[in-house]
């Protein structure tokens, strides 16, 4: 492909004040392509999807958006561009309304005309969440307010969707149909970059993985290769499985 | 039943929240030193059972007995020094203070409330003792290296492993574990039901455990209760609740 | 049943006066987090520029208008959001309470400084009328009302429907609301989080503007503690509409003046209650709604999701230090104290020695502020309170039991420690901003019910204490006070240090940090803040007493006013809540400070007295520095202090000392390696290793494994 990735990470070092979490990490997301993020507690996965959204500014190297430099720009530049993060844990805003927090976002994303839209769209990839659109996002379950988060971001539909500890706190049912409208959107046209701890979901849909390892990469490649070649890596894994 | 009493009996839990029933009489029992997996979709009430069991939310009927007493009414502390302990599947911890306070913490309150007057002469300071004990706890989870750290800079999943530690520090006949795993990839899963294993045997110590993560759950629980909608749709052996059709269609889905 | 009716129709004004306070301060709550005590000096300053373009320069009604409250009203925002709130973005609704009470404490004496401090009588109206009584409506009827109370009820009816649809119709309005929660999430939505809070701030601030010119003509001259004064009781209202609800505040603020109006109607003009109830109405009627709302009572900060995102605070300088630098620092605290013990003694003239006096005194009750707020995280507006329970009971004791002035100074401190243990016990489940209002409606109570009774204050005539002889010490001496002052503060001193390293203190530092989790490994939160409070309340009932006996009487006013409450708890905040020292540090700033300033100011006019032949230009730029600045001076840097908790949550003193120990550190350390060693290259220091997992897992875990070299695929 001769277009630039839609996101690029150069030698990114990044950190949280004297602490350093990353180091001289780099990959790419190519356009219409996913890619996962694995590694240990700590490995600094969640740091590296908070430096593609501008949560973290590195503080070195850089982060290219469609071959843009956006290093250093402000949170809400970044997601002008197309990206769309939805945190790790439930990030969703306490005390709106779950149709508030959609709201929210949809506004700004599809315009006035398009938010009712929007909310529609969610309201059928969640129908949990239809039936509580006036309740407290604070007092939604864990699973609900996941979805919440998820809801946000799959409707939108972005350019590049980063999504952290994907599944986390989801029951199974759940984890399995978020996983098809991630193929659906995917097909769509956006791009993902997925840290998930359930590695077979992962794999399953990723094109490349990237291990990460105390906040260096370890592993950047297809994700069959890292079924092939780092068969014991994985094997810790799937023993319990 | 005819064997001893058992350790926990919470008796047609009823709870709702302003329309919504959370949860419709819910009986539910564990004994001593077993470890029993409460599962259910999204939404189903488990959490909102904990709350109720643990004392942090009054259920609007029911009757809630621990080790042979009745709980009703008790604040949440009282109940915790009765043998209750949890975690929480929002990870709760005490920011502002370094991993092994939170475990030096837990470890005071165990022996109780600590007496003003000890603390006016200067007499309450961390005995080796105590340092000792959170120590050990802290190297049986792996936390050794972070024990220092202060606990807003520990990633999310470490942070599991130190609520649970805190939660161990109690020495908790029951203790309650509330999506123990998230957060944690299948190996460092694999670990954590190992210790709980460890604890549930050497202290006797029984676990209600809520978790989506299915293959722990099989692998660690004993029995199963399965909550829909704020129903007890099943329980039973772990096996057998698995390989319930209803409950397959209203949690597992095709792929399990 | 008509003439309650008529009293209470008369009341809707006043209930618009107070609405359309409460709801700007619900607005600006709603929109930044801050519970904004100062809003009512915002008020003031467009008040005041509005008195001065209007009658000192004659300006026509429209154009001062927009310049006092369109312009300078917004631009006051801007200005506050830039340099202030933004840096405060994230940090808790406490932090930012704190400094809301700097700016109320620092912007009157600002526009004291720069329109000059001359009375300003008869603030100009807002509307066409020369008269106020001219426009009476409906007329004729018994129900009168003139033209200013008609523009207040129109101008607050146009506020609230203005706000009902920015809130509901408005994306701006949602927005608001979602940035005060996590502007971080906001951003990640692709808005922009610091314009949106830049408007709330503008448009609170207007609505300030605009309640200031509005309200001004209501007092006979312009005072910023006038409009403090409303503002205050115009807080039950906003309890009312539970900080959130606009048109519950307008409701809230409307019963109020009713309610006020009955009673002042109906409540025989001289029974206690009259004299006692009327003015305190609006304060048991906050006290009582932050008990018994329901909604009020477990309202919790939500907090940020995105709060793992910022680097946890640095460590405490107590922690970084070794255990020789810890001796150090504490040979060092010794011998300080020491000299100022000795300089006390030897070298101060008794003025001097009187200030310092006070200072040592005031640091004792500052210390009731570490407890409460560094050791609890509770923010209490009643600590003068408990040290004029204090100081009234010392006097009481002595004067009725004859007893001991010592022995009646610690009778004082012990009941006001129960007073506090009893005020816990209410008022403990309130969180955050609710226990401050809480404690403020208690203060307030204080003041308008008991302390006029004489057999609380004496009434008019302030309780003498007389100085006790202990043996042969005559405390009489000024010198000999001055060391039993240093002693009980050393005394206090100590107690606080143990108590906040013992398990009363760590079980505090749980509950500050998850109080639900504390609960659930057996900590009792009612036990511990009860304990606070008390320990808090009764070091400040100390004090109090203390400070009685030295100045020879219980003067509530001159020592005890629920303002100076205020004040101390920002001067302690912004030296450090946490610490011992900053409490003593900040309770000799209180005394010394105004008159170190006092000195440096005297210096200009000296110099020019001195100097007949200077150019005249500096002469006129040297005789604008006034010595009778010095106090108001003193009060910005006070508010202004406050401001630097927005970069330094743990405080001056602990910054100051966390940086002499890195520097005395480092010194140490280039000693020590007097050869040099071989400089690591290791991009990982071993303290900063990033994951660390346990060492078993290490040796299960296969090293990653790397594909091609470069990392991009
Ligand atoms: N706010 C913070 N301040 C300081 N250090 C932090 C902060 N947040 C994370 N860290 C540290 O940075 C490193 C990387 O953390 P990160 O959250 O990115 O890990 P992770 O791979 O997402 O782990 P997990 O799987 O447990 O979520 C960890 O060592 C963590 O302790
Ligand atoms: N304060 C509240 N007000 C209204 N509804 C509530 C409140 N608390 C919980 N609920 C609702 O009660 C139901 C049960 O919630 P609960 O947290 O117990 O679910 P859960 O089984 O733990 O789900 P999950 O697996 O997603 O964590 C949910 O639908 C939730 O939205
Ligand atoms: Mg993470
Ligand atoms: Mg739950």
């Amino acid at each position: 492909m001769t277009t630039a990735p839609i996101l690029e990470l150069v030698d990114v070092s990044a950190g949280y004040g004297a602490f350093r979490a990353l180091f001289g990490v780099s990959f790419a997301v190519p356009a219409g392509t996913a890619v996962a993020i694995v590694g240990p507690n700590g490995a600094g996965k969640t740091t590296v999807a908070r430096v593609c959204s501008g949560l973290v500014q590195p503080t070195s190297g850089r982060v290219l958006v469609d071959g843009d430099d956006v290093t250093g720009a402000a949170t809400h530049q970044v997601a002008r561009r197309g990206v769309a993060h939805a945190p790790e844990g439930r990030s969703v805003f306490a005390t709106l309304s779950v149709e508030e927090n959609l709201t929210l976002s949809f506004r700004q994303a599809f315009g006035r005309t398009g938010t009712g839209d929007g909310l529609a769209r969610a309201y059928e990839l969640f129908p949990r969440l239809g039936e509580r659109r006036r309740q407290l996002a604070g007092s939604l379950s864990g699973g609900e307010q996941r979805m919440l988060t998820l809801a946000r971001v799959l409707v939108l539909e972005p350019r590049l969707l980063v999504a952290d500890e994907l599944s986390l706190g989801l029951a199974p049912i759940v984890t399995e149909d978020v996983y098809r409208t991630l193929g659906r959107v995917r097909a769509a046209g956006t791009a993902l970059l997925i840290v998930e701890q359930h590695l077979d979901h992962a794999l399953a849909i990723a094109d490349e993985v990237v291990v990460l390892d105390r906040g260096e990469v370890g592993f950047v490649g297809p994700a069959h290769e890292l079924g092939d070649r780092a068969a014991s890596f994985l094997s810790a894994h799937e023993e319990t499985v | 039943m005819s064997e001893a009493q058992a350790l926990l009996e919470a008796e047609r839990i009823t709870k709702r929240f302003a329309g919504i029933s959370a949860l419709e009489e819910v009986t539910v029992e564990v004994h001593r030193g077993e470890l029993v997996g409460l599962i259910g979709p999204n939404g189903a009430g488990k959490t909102t059972l904990f709350d109720c069991l643990s004392g942090k939310l009054r259920p609007d009927e029911g009757d809630v007995r621990f080790d042979g007493r009745s709980l009703v009414g008790l604040p949440v502390h009282r109940r915790a020094r009765l043998g209750l302990a949890r975690t929480f599947q929002r990870i709760e911890l005490f920011s502002g203070m370094n991993v092994r306070d939170q475990l030096l913490v837990a470890e005071r309150a165990r022996h109780g409330g600590g007496s003003f007057l000890r603390d006016a002469v200067g007499l309450s300071r961390p005995t080796a003792d105590e340092i000792e004990r959170c120590d050990r706890m802290l190297d049986l989870l792996g936390l050794t290296p972070d024990a220092d750290r202060p606990i807003e800079s520990l990633s999310l999943g470490r942070g599991r492993l130190v609520e649970l530690g805190r939660a161990l520090m109690t020495e908790p006949k029951l203790l309650f574990l509330d999506e123990p795993s998230s957060g944690l990839d299948r190996r460092e899963t694999h670990d954590m039901g190992t210790v709980l294993q460890a604890v549930q045997e050497r202290s006797h110590t029984a676990i209600l455990l809520v978790e989506h993560d299915v293959p722990m759950v099989q692998r660690l629980a004993t029995r199963l209760y399965v909550l829909d909608a704020g129903h007890l749709i099943a329980s039973g052996p772990t096996r057998e609740v698995l390989d319930d059709p209803a409950v397959r269609a209203a949690y597992l889905g095709v792929g399990v | 049943m008509i003439e309650i009716l008529e009293l209470a129709v008369r009341g809707v004004p006043t209930g618009c006066v107070f609405a359309l306070l409460a709801v700007g301060l619900v607005l600006t709550y709603k929109t930044s987090g801050v519970f904004n005590l100062a809003f009512g000096a915002q008020a003031y300053v467009s008040a005041v520029v509005f008195y001065e373009v209007r009658k000192e320069h004659e300006w026509p009604l429209l154009p001062a208008a927009l310049l006092a409250i369109v312009v300078i009203g917004p631009l006051l925002g801007l200005l506050l959001d830039r340099v202030l709130f933004r840096h405060l973005r994230t940090s808790g609704s406490v932090a930012k309470l704190v400094t809301s009470l700097g700016l109320l404490v620092a912007i009157p004496e600002l526009v004291r400084l720069a329109f000059g401090s001359e009375s300003k009588k008869n603030p100009p109206p807002l509307w066409y009328v020369e008269r106020t009584d001219q426009w009476l409506w409906p007329e004729g009827s018994r129900f009168v009302l003139d033209a200013g109370q008609v523009t207040t009820i129109l101008a607050t009816l146009v506020v609230v429907a203005g706000l009902g649809v920015l809130f509901r119709s408005t994306a701006l309005g949602l927005r608001m609301r979602a940035v005060v929660e996590s502007p971080r999430m906001v951003e990640l939505n692709g808005i922009n989080a610091e314009r949106v809070s830049m408007v709330s701030w503008m448009l609170s601030s207007f609505l300030a503007g605009l309640s200031g010119v509005l309200l001004a003509p209501l007092f006979a001259s312009l005072s910023p503690f006038d409009f403090f004064t409303l503002l205050v009781a115009a807080l039950a209202a906003t309890a009312f509409g539970r900080l959130s609800s606009i048109p519950l505040t307008l409701l809230g603020g409307i019963l109020l003046g009713v309610l006020q109006a009955i009673l002042a109607g109906k409540l025989p003009t001289d029974s206690i209650l009259a004299n006692g109830l009327r003015p305190a109405l609006p304060f048991v009627v906050l006290f009582a709604l932050l008990l018994f709302w329901p909604g009020l009572r477990s309202a919790r900060d939500a907090a940020d999701p995105l709060a793992g995102v910022d680097p946890p605070p640095p460590p405490a300088a107590a922690s970084i230090r070794t255990r020789f630098l810890t001796v150090g620092t504490r040979a060092f605290a010794v011998t300080v104290s020491a000299i100022g013990l000795l300089l006390g003694w030897f070298v101060l003239d008794s003025f001097w020695l009187g200030l310092v006096t006070s200072g040592v005194i005031l640091g004792v009750i500052m210390l009731s502020i570490t407890v409460i707020t560094g050791m609890g995280g509770m923010i209490s507006l009643c600590q003068a309170t408990f040290a004029a329970i204090g100081a009234f009971t010392t006097a009481r004791v002595v004067d009725s039991l004859g007893m001991s002035v010592i022995v009646a100074i610690f009778v004082g401190a012990v009941v006001a420690a129960a007073v506090g243990g009893l005020l816990a016990l209410p008022v403990l489940r309130l969180e955050g901003v609710y226990l401050a209002l809480a404690t403020l409606a208690f203060a307030l109570m204080f003041q308008s019910v008991m302390v006029p009774l004489d057999w609380v204050s004496g009434g008019t005539t302030p309780l003498r204490v007389p100085r006790p002889v202990i043996g042969p010490v005559d405390l009489a001496e000024n010198r000999a006070f001055f060391v039993l002052a240093a002693a009980l503060l050393a005394l206090a001193g100590a107690l606080v240090y143990v108590v906040k390293r013992g398990t009363t203190g760590r079980f505090l530092d749980a509950l500050r940090g998850s109080e639900y989790a504390a609960a659930s490994v057996g900590i009792s939160a009612t036990r511990a803040k009860v304990i606070a409070f008390s320990l808090s309340a009764g070091i400040a009932g100390l004090g109090g007493g203390l400070l009685a006996c030295f100045y020879g009487a219980a003067n509530y006013d001159q020592s005890f006013n629920f303002f100076y409450g205020l004040v101390w708890v920002v001067l302690v905040v912004t030296a450090g809540a946490r610490s011992v020292q900053a409490a003593v540090i900040s309770g000799l700033g209180f005394f010394l400070i105004p008159e170190f300033l006092q000195r440096l100011f005297e210096i200009p006019g000296r110099y020019v007295a001195d100097h007949p032949d200077l150019p005249a230009a500096v002469e006129a730029v040297l005789r604008t520095i006034k010595p009778e600045y010095s106090l108001g001076v003193a009060f910005i840097l006070f508010g202004f202090g406050a401001l630097t908790y927005a970069k330094h949550p743990e405080g001056i003193i602990e910054v100051q000392t966390r940086a002499a120990l890195r520097k005395v550190m480092g010194a140490l350390d280039r000693t020590d390696r007097s050869q040099p060693t071989p400089a690591t290259d290791d991009a990982r220091p071993p303290d900063e290793d990033p994951a660390a997992p346990a060492t078993d897992d290490d040796a299960r875990r296969p090293a990653p494994v790397r594909t091609g070299g470069a990392g991009v695929p």
